[in-house]
């Protein structure tokens, strides 16, 4: 029986150790969310903790003319990513499984600083594997994870990047599955991962299109995120899916475009649209932006771009680092490079409404930026 | 793993004593393995060893040997290249089973292979892959990924004793053996031992090192 699929995409492609741990996984996770006392906690910390609901803005400025761009403001989520939407789901899951180390990967550190905010906030011990390369581009972020208790631990082999950090985070889970906690930062991975992160993630496509609604008295033409791994997309779209109306639109980076030119292939636990060669062999990525500098892709994503009920397009570095600088001068937002994708292409799109998804603040990237 | 010394180096095993050998198809992203094993997959994949050269690696070696060969890999080879082609290929080149270190029992089980268990697997879930596998069960000895370590795991002593309870297969242990002494210990427990990145350590040093290396586990066993 094959679980966790979407269309053919998905499943559970990992040792056999990891096995009941993700069966045990599946069971507290689908009774934390029969549980009204979880959703309760969940509600009131995403509340007070995270600064819930982010504002719907408009980019008035920003915007050619003839257009406006709406941008969901998770940018102004405590930590400065919608990363913690899901590290404070999960963590909140590890200690209904009991778990008191929390392991994780990350790329442009945001993940690891949303996941080393929870772990202190809940008192649970946090180990962070991320890739030395991402270690030198996010330096403000790994500061941030130290100040905030967590072991930083480098990756110095192979790519140096999310992908590596993945693999190590996914080996030290299986050495120590016991008594540890996985606390994945995108929609990938074996099941149930992709479908915890989305639906911890969505909350962002639910407050957007009601707050669309109000401001617009009718749903957005278009609704556009950028795309890594695929979790703030993911949970921006699950607000849109039924509008047949709307379209979506993910923006991969040029250089590691999983969905535009990758192929079907397994990484990291499950069966998606993946950058490989024909052999299988997963092959490098490159992006100035360190949260989309990675081959693969939420397997929901590949599903819904075989459906047609997704598009997914590119952005280039320039293109990213273009709309970086037009949103700080035209609106006094300093967007991180993920979004700064998504924002390049908003400005593109033939739709006369756009929702953005603006994912995080680009404090972390101000030296790759001003390096240019 | 795979590479152009493999038909030397098997034959080398088998004059040492191995009865039966693992031959790894290296995979970018090996999620099971160790660091030893992960640095020998780079190297291999840096030296042109793709699926079709592993498979040409394979024949040569079932040219020189007579003992059982076992390909060992990962389910992104398989994906790529089609599940039953991958199969039929290896089988044509000479393997005599096949091992996928990311495919547990309940994914794709029309796929004939060793099915591993681990000290975590639960008695259904081992009951399930000693009903699937083909030939014998691995009992991999530890929660952890591949590579050498200073003691023989004390998880496997129940994981055997779970796995006797529930089955009749052979049960062969694998995972962090590394000298005579651990060999003569699982050997106690199990019905085989499987070595690998101890004996790649000994691989690297040349055929004549992996022949001592193995002839040192088999005077263990007896
Ligand atoms: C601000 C921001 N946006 C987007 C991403 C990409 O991840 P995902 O595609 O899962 O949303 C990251 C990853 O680090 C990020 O920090």
């Amino acid at each position: 029986m094959n679980v966790g699929l979407y269309g053919d995409y998905g499943g559970r492609y990992v040792p056999e150790t990891l096995i009941p741990a993700l069966e045990e996984l599946t069971r507290g996770w689908e009774a934390a969310r029969a549980d009204a006392g979880f959703l309760a906690e969940l509600d009131s910390l995403l509340k007070r903790y995270v600064g819930r609901p982010t504002p719907l803005d408009e980019a008035a400025r920003f915007a050619p003319a003839g257009k406006r761009i709406l941008l969901k403001r998770e940018d102004l989520c405590h930590t400065g990513a919608h990363k913690i939407n899901n590290a404070v789901g999960q963590a909140l899951l590890a200690g209904r499984l009991g778990k008191h180390r929390v392991v994780a990967e990350t790329g442009a550190g945001q993940h690891g600083v949303a996941t080393a905010t929870v772990c202190a906030r809940f008192g649970l011990d946090c180990v962070i594997h991320m890739g030395a390369e991402d270690m030198r581009r996010q330096r403000p972020n790994v500061d941030r994870m130290k100040l905030l208790g967590a072991e930083v631990c480098p990756v110095e082999f192979g790519t140096k990047t999310l992908k590596e950090a993945t693999s190590e985070a996914i080996r030290d889970w299986i050495a120590n599955v016991e008594t540890t906690y996985y606390l994945i930062g995108s929609c990938v991975g074996p099941h149930p991962y992709p479908a915890i992160v989305r639906e911890l993630q969505a909350v962002i496509g639910h407050e957007a299109r009601a707050q669309a609604f109000e401001a617009l008295g009718r749903l957005p033409g278009a609704v556009v995120a950028c795309v890594g791994g695929g979790s703030n997309a993911i949970g921006l779209f699950a607000g849109f899916l039924e509008d047949e109306g709307v379209r979506l639109i993910g923006v991969e980076a040029e250089g590691a475009a999983s969905l535009a030119s990758g192929r079907p292939a397994v990484l990291h636990g499950s069966r998606s649209s993946v950058l490989a060669d024909a052999d299988g062999q997963i092959l490098d990525a490159h992006s100035i932006s360190a949260g989309l500098d990675y081959p693969g892709v939420g397997p929901e994503h590949a599903h819904l771009r075989d459906t047609g009920r997704a598009e997914y397009v590119t952005a280039t570095d320039e293109q990213a680092l273009a709309a970086f600088r037009r949103l700080a001068a035209t609106e006094g937002i300093l967007p991180a490079l993920e979004p700064a994708h998504a924002l390049a292409r908003a400005l593109d799109l033939d739709a006369e409404t756009v929702l953005v998804g603006l994912s995080g603040r680009g404090d972390k990237d101000l030296a790759e930026v001003l390096a240019r | 793993m795979a590479g152009s010394q493999t038909p030397d180096l098997a034959a080398a095993a088998v004059a040492g004593g191995a009865d039966l050998i693992e031959i790894g198809f290296p995979f970018s992203d090996p999620l099971a393995d160790g660091p030893a094993i992960r640095r020998a997959a780079e190297r291999a994949l840096a030296e042109g060893m793709g699926t079709a050269a592993c498979l040409d690696c394979l024949r040569r070696t079932s040219e020189r040997v007579a003992v059982p060969l076992v390909p060992m890999t990962y389910a992104a080879l398989l994906e790529a290249y089609g599940w039953e082609v991958f199969a039929s290929e290896i089988e044509n080149a000479g393997a005599e089973s096949l091992i996928v270190a990311d495919l547990p029992a309940d994914e794709r089980p029309e796929l004939r292979r060793v099915q591993l268990v681990a000290p975590t697997s639960t008695n259904e879930r081992i009951a399930l892959a000693a009903e699937r596998t083909d030939g014998w069960l691995y009992l991999v000895t530890l929660t952890g990924t591949t590579g050498a370590r200073r003691e023989l795991s004390p998880a496997l002593e129940p994981l055997v004793a779970r796995a006797r309870r529930l089955t009749d297969v052979p049960l062969y242990a694998g995972f962090g053996i590394s000298t005579p002494a651990h060999a003569a210990a699982a050997a106690e427990l199990a019905d085989g031992i499987v070595v690998g990145s101890a004996a790649l350590a000994a691989a690297c040093e040349g055929a004549s090192a992996l022949e001592r290396f193995v002839a040192s586990l088999r005077a263990a066993l007896s």
